[in-house]
């Protein structure tokens, strides 16, 4: 009998301490309780934490360097010394998809980074404001939007010149006007909500406004917006390349080794598969973890 | 009384302007008085003008479409449209602070309540952070919430416990001024009586005047001292409770109080005034409650009716009161 109290006891107290816990989460804690619950998003997140950590140790991971010619060892397939296998110059293949995430990394977040920056700044001042400083902006967004994002990202580096700075601000700039169009809307529902009026009858300024109570709220979809504007801008930089636009040969670019493989691709297939995979898992990746952001930040779904 | 006026509203008008919609006149030629600790309640129909009153004086109104026409609102004898929005950032939070409709709505989801109650002490009185914070904790535990919440967020408590820290972010500065606007409108029976008990026990401990918005006319009865009934945009009877309970003279008071199901339970059905308020941007010369007023004469359409004042301090809007 005793021990059964006990037992009832000490169940209510983990009961409450599991409910303290539960109490003490802050807004970014229950996302991630949310976003933990989707199995594809929580292993897309485990392959892009492995694609970053590569991106990272390149160095150490990579058995040869990027640009390590081996002309003896041309064209071979996939073996043990070249685990994907080499290309024409003899340059090991593995490597190069090992420093090519570094680059298409880089490239994806600062190129991100670029658009959200500016698209963010952009889209918030229109939401914001309104009026005719809204007409403004958005106009102006609109006649880059309306030139298709590839296109957009080749007129303009063709314009700024190849080179790996100039293909991450091509992209970034394509971006912006997307970005923009987020932003405003988020921040647009947001500033009419009563609790700005609140905050307003409660002595807050505009600065105060903006930043304690209309972009903490308004971050949910940029963040999404971001998250796959990731995944976009890792696309347009490989597509760039891949026309030889972007990165310049030999740096090991996804979609300049995809460019340089296919007169080959029939008679050596890794030289395109490998590359491509990677373009593949990265991209499918950051996608998946764009869905599930956008899922665990969606309020109807919280229980 | 007289001398220790806090709040002098006089010939308040304000429109809202659109190029689509035309003028919208949603508060004409209002005057009002509070004096130091007293509650008067602002009564009326959905539409009335008693939001636009109450944001009227916090300058909350946007302008535009809003517009301030005529009219001044005194505050401790200063008038309020005549200062600057710095001004007037002073003054909002600090020295009248406002409690909105719904608690649902009117907290920032994305910080502590305990941060919210603490942001207006910071800012206003400039205590440092650990003073605001434990202030604040005061605050909460004066509207019944334990301060071991203060680091919990909006969506963790239920409405009528967001209400209270709404009244804990207005009170925390201890305004001379509370302007309620519906603060239970959005709360279910029981919590109603629950808050309104906590904020007239609140007012008499801080002595605070309020400004009770309400369509709620048992709510006015449990805490008013003066009542205005709002109709269009216009103060159609003001007066001490008793006037107002017990002297209704407006017709349209009185379709108020008919339209109330009574605990007594004889009538059979209730009385609705009939008709539905007239359209603000197109109100009718003269009575603006003559199309649905029962008593209605031509008369009252062809003129503006003055405010006549049939007892000390009890004023009226119509031009039959008196007659039988």
């Amino acid at each position: 009998m005793a021990e059964e109290k006990n037992r009832q006891v000490s169940s209510a107290v983990r009961a409450e301490d599991v409910m303290r816990k539960y109490k003490k989460q802050s807004r970014l804690g229950m996302i991630w309780r949310q976003y933990r619950k989707n199995a594809l998003s929580m292993f897309s997140l485990a392959l892009i934490l492995i694609l970053a950590a590569m991106a990272l140790g390149a160095d150490w991971i990579a058995p040869y360097g990027a640009t390590e010619q081996n002309i003896s060892d041309r064209f071979m397939g996939p073996c043990a010394a070249h685990l994907f296998g080499t290309d024409g110059l003899g340059r090991d293949i593995f490597s190069r998809v090992v420093y090519g995430a570094r680059v298409s990394m880089i490239v994806g977040f600062i190129s991100t980074g670029v658009s959200a920056f500016f698209g963010i700044i952009l889209g918030s001042i229109a939401g914001f404001c309104g009026g005719w400083i809204d007409n403004v902006i958005m106009r102006v967004l609109d006649v880059f939007m309306a030139i298709p994002n590839m296109l957009m990202a080749m007129v303009l580096s063709a314009t700024l010149g190849t080179g790996m700075i100039n293909c991450m601000l091509a992209v970034g700039i394509t971006g912006i006007p997307n970005m923009a169009r987020v932003a405003r809307a988020s921040v647009m529902t947001q500033r009419n909500q009563e609790y700005i009026e609140s905050a307003r009858s409660n002595n807050a300024g505009n600065g105060r406004i903006i930043f304690r109570y209309v972009l903490p709220n308004a971050l949910s979809p940029i963040f999404v917006a971001v998250a796959s504007g990731i995944a976009n801008a890792i696309t347009v930089a490989a597509s760039l390349s891949f026309i030889g636009l972007g990165i310049q040969p030999p740096n090991p670019e996804w979609g300049a080794m995809l460019s340089a493989g296919r007169e080959y691709i029939m008679e050596y297939p890794w030289l395109c598969i490998f590359p491509g995979i990677a373009i593949l898992i990265t991209v499918f990746s950051l996608n998946n973890i764009g869905d599930g952001l956008r899922d665990a930040l969606d309020p109807r779904l919280k229980n | 009384m007289e001398q220790d006026k806090l709040l002098e509203i006089e010939d308040l008008s304000i429109y809202y302007i659109t190029e689509d919609a035309g003028t919208c006149q949603a508060v004409n030629h209002v005057s009002l008085s509070l004096g130091k600790g007293e509650t008067l309640g602002l009564v009326g129909e959905t539409g009335a003008g008693k939001t636009t009153i109450a944001k009227g004086i916090m300058r909350l109104v946007m302008e535009p479409p809003g517009k301030y026409v005529s009219g001044s609102i005194r505050f401790h004898g200063e008038d309020l449209l005549k200062k600057s929005v710095r001004e007037m950032q002073k003054i909002r939070g600090a020295k009248i602070s406002m409690i909105f409709q719904d608690p649902m709505t009117a907290l920032n989801p994305t910080d502590t309540v305990g941060a919210q109650i603490a942001e207006v002490l910071y800012y206003q009185k400039n205590l440092s952070k650990a003073e605001a914070r434990k202030r604040a904790e005061e605050m909460m535990e004066m509207v019944g919430i334990q301060k071991n919440r203060y680091d919990e967020y909006p969506h963790q408590f239920s409405g009528g416990m967001k209400q209270r820290i709404v009244i804990a972010i207005a009170l925390a500065c201890n305004p001379e001024l509370l302007i309620a606007d519906e603060p239970t409108t959005a709360l279910d029976v029981t919590i109603q009586a629950q808050v309104l008990d906590m904020m007239r026990n609140l007012k008499k401990e801080l002595g605070t005047a309020m400004l009770l918005i309400t369509h709620d006319l048992g709510v006015v009865a449990e805490m008013c001292e003066k009542v205005a009934i709002v109709y269009a945009g216009e103060i159609v009877e003001l007066g001490r409770v008793e006037h107002i309970y017990d002297e209704t003279a407006h017709p349209y008071t009185i379709g108020l109080f008919g339209s109330l199901p009574s605990m007594a339970g004889t009538e059979e059905r209730l009385k609705p005034v009939g008709g539905m308020m007239p359209d603000p941007s197109h109100l009718p010369p003269g009575c603006k409650f003559a199309p649905r007023c029962p008593r209605k004469t031509p008369a009252c359409e062809q003129q503006e009716i003055p405010l006549s004042e049939i007892a000390p301090g009890h004023l009226v809007r119509c031009i039959h009161v008196g007659e039988e």
